[in-house]
């Protein structure tokens, strides 16, 4: 767990006056599988967004491989071309899933292959059925999503990102939106993820998911990252006040 | 009470063929250019550098907020002073209507684009496609379907708008129907027919939205 996937360094971000993320520095390992917890409005999201530059940070630097953005500096913001590309190296899963509507599960996964990779077609129809085989929906290639239930729409996105063959997957509360009973299936799909040495980084209310999946567990409040160390000492044994806070009502739950 | 006599219209059926036929035509020229106009105007609105917002908000302004007939006056009489150029009343009708109509479909385009959800082009992105591409492939596929009915009702009154280039002496429908008329001294029967063309073209048309607008509201 040497080789660094990505790294980012005092990273900051502003939305108006409002600044979600203070001073960030996290590194990912090839391979690890990093879990972002804490209370809505801590800037996890944000951060989780600044890794593949949707959200194009005020200040510090992401450095992907070769590739390093440096952000605040008075450099010129990068072109809409090279965003494209670095974004094309990770995976994206939405909490609201954010299939294309008017596009087939199968089309929905050969999209990015079609349209960004300039794959010919038969090439990214075979692919795409492959992922869908493996997230299980192969029976449901044909279907449009709102056929399908929304765990199975989140399977699809999952196929989706995972054909653009990312170096790095990440999941934006990829289980808030859906029902209780659905969202078994999806962390599935994500545990075998996890289990084939895919690169990772999660965004969860699903603090037991965390703890059995993630190497490492971060917790952030307040823009800040106040606790980082391996999963299961964050979550079972954590040192800080505020993390222990955060995590008191899953533990009562876990006793209860 | 007034005796009504249907049976003069016959003598003017060719008029009448005739300026339907114009009405027609300007409408095509006038949606089609319309639309082109209103797409570019619409798009440079969604534009991430504000003078080209600016720019686009202006011309909608303009346009939406002056009658039209006082623009087909205006471009007629003023602009070829202005600029210095003869213009044909069918040209200068043209380009009034056109850029009049563009202005709202321009203010429908933007809305439709708009109404697409931010998730859909943030997914977009983040498969690694440009802002163009997922503009292209994502966001105005989904957008246009939601459009159709606007833009329709839209084209419906412009074609009613049509009627008003008579004012330039152009030979649509109405004005060919006013020539039959100072012609014949029969002015009830024949605006009352110009009335029936003009609603037995329009009616399956406000019908045909109507079906598309329940039709997406069932698909959504």
């Amino acid at each position: 767990m040497s080789d660094t996937m990505i790294e980012v360094a005092g990273l900051q971000k502003r939305f108006g006056d409002n600044t979600v993320l203070r001073s960030i520095d996290l590194r990912v390992a090839r391979g690890e599988v990093v879990a972002l917890i804490g209370p809505s409005g801590s800037g996890k999201s944000t951060l989780l967004r600044c890794l593949n530059l949707l959200v194009v940070p005020d200040g510090g630097t992401v450095r992907m491989g070769e590739r390093r953005f440096d952000f605040g500096g008075g450099d010129a913001l990068p072109g809409t071309g090279a965003l494209a590309k670095f974004r094309a190296t990770t995976g994206m899963v939405f909490q609201q899933f954010n299939l294309f509507p008017h596009r087939t599960a199968l089309q929905n996964v050969m999209e990015g292959p079609l349209t960004v990779r300039r794959m010919a077609k038969p090439q990214a129809e075979a692919l795409a059925r492959e992922l869908l085989d493996k997230v299980g929906l192969s029976d449901k290639a044909e279907q449009y999503p709102s056929r399908l239930s929304g765990g199975q729409k989140q399977r699809v996105a999952i196929a989706r990102a995972l054909a653009m063959q990312p170096e790095m997957m990440l999941f934006d509360e990829a289980t808030s939106a859906l029902d209780p009973e659905l969202v078994g299936e999806v962390l599935g799909v994500m545990q075998s993820l996890a289990a084939e040495g895919m690169t990772m980084v999660i965004v969860t209310h699903e603090i037991a998911f965390a703890r059995e999946v993630a190497d490492r567990v971060v917790f952030l409040r307040d823009g800040v990252i106040v606790e980082d160390g391996p999963a299961r000492q964050v979550i079972d044994t954590p040192r800080q006040d505020a993390t222990r806070a955060f995590l008191s009502h899953f533990h009562r739950q876990r006793e209860g | 009470m007034y005796q009504w006599d249907f049976g003069i219209l016959w003598g003017y059926r060719w008029l009448f063929v005739n300026g339907l036929w114009v009405t027609l035509a300007f409408t095509a020229a006038i949606v089609l250019l319309g639309l082109a106009v209103g797409l570019f105007s619409g798009l440079l609105r969604l534009s991430r550098f504000a003078p080209l917002r600016w720019l686009s908000q202006a011309y909608v302004e303009v346009f939406r907020c002056t009658p039209i007939l006082v623009q087909l006056v205006w471009f007629y009489y003023a602009l070829p002073i202005l600029a210095g150029i003869e213009m044909m009343a069918t040209t200068a009708a043209v380009l009034a209507l056109s850029l009049y109509g563009g202005a709202f479909y321009s203010e429908i385009i933007r809305g439709g684009i708009n109404s697409i959800e931010a998730g859909q082009s943030e997914a977009a992105l983040a498969l690694g496609m440009t802002p163009n591409q997922a503009m292209r492939r994502i966001v105005l596929p989904q957008a246009l379907k939601r459009m159709v009915p606007p833009l329709m009702n839209q084209s419906i009154i412009q074609l009613k708008n049509t009627s008003l280039v008579s004012v330039l002496a152009v030979p649509d429908l109405l004005y060919q129907g006013q020539a039959a008329a100072h012609d014949s001294y029969r002015p009830l029967e024949i605006y009352t027919l110009i009335a029936v063309i003009y609603f037995v073209v329009l009616f399956p048309l406000t019908l045909l939205v109507g079906r598309l607008e329940r039709r997406l509201a069932r698909a959504d």
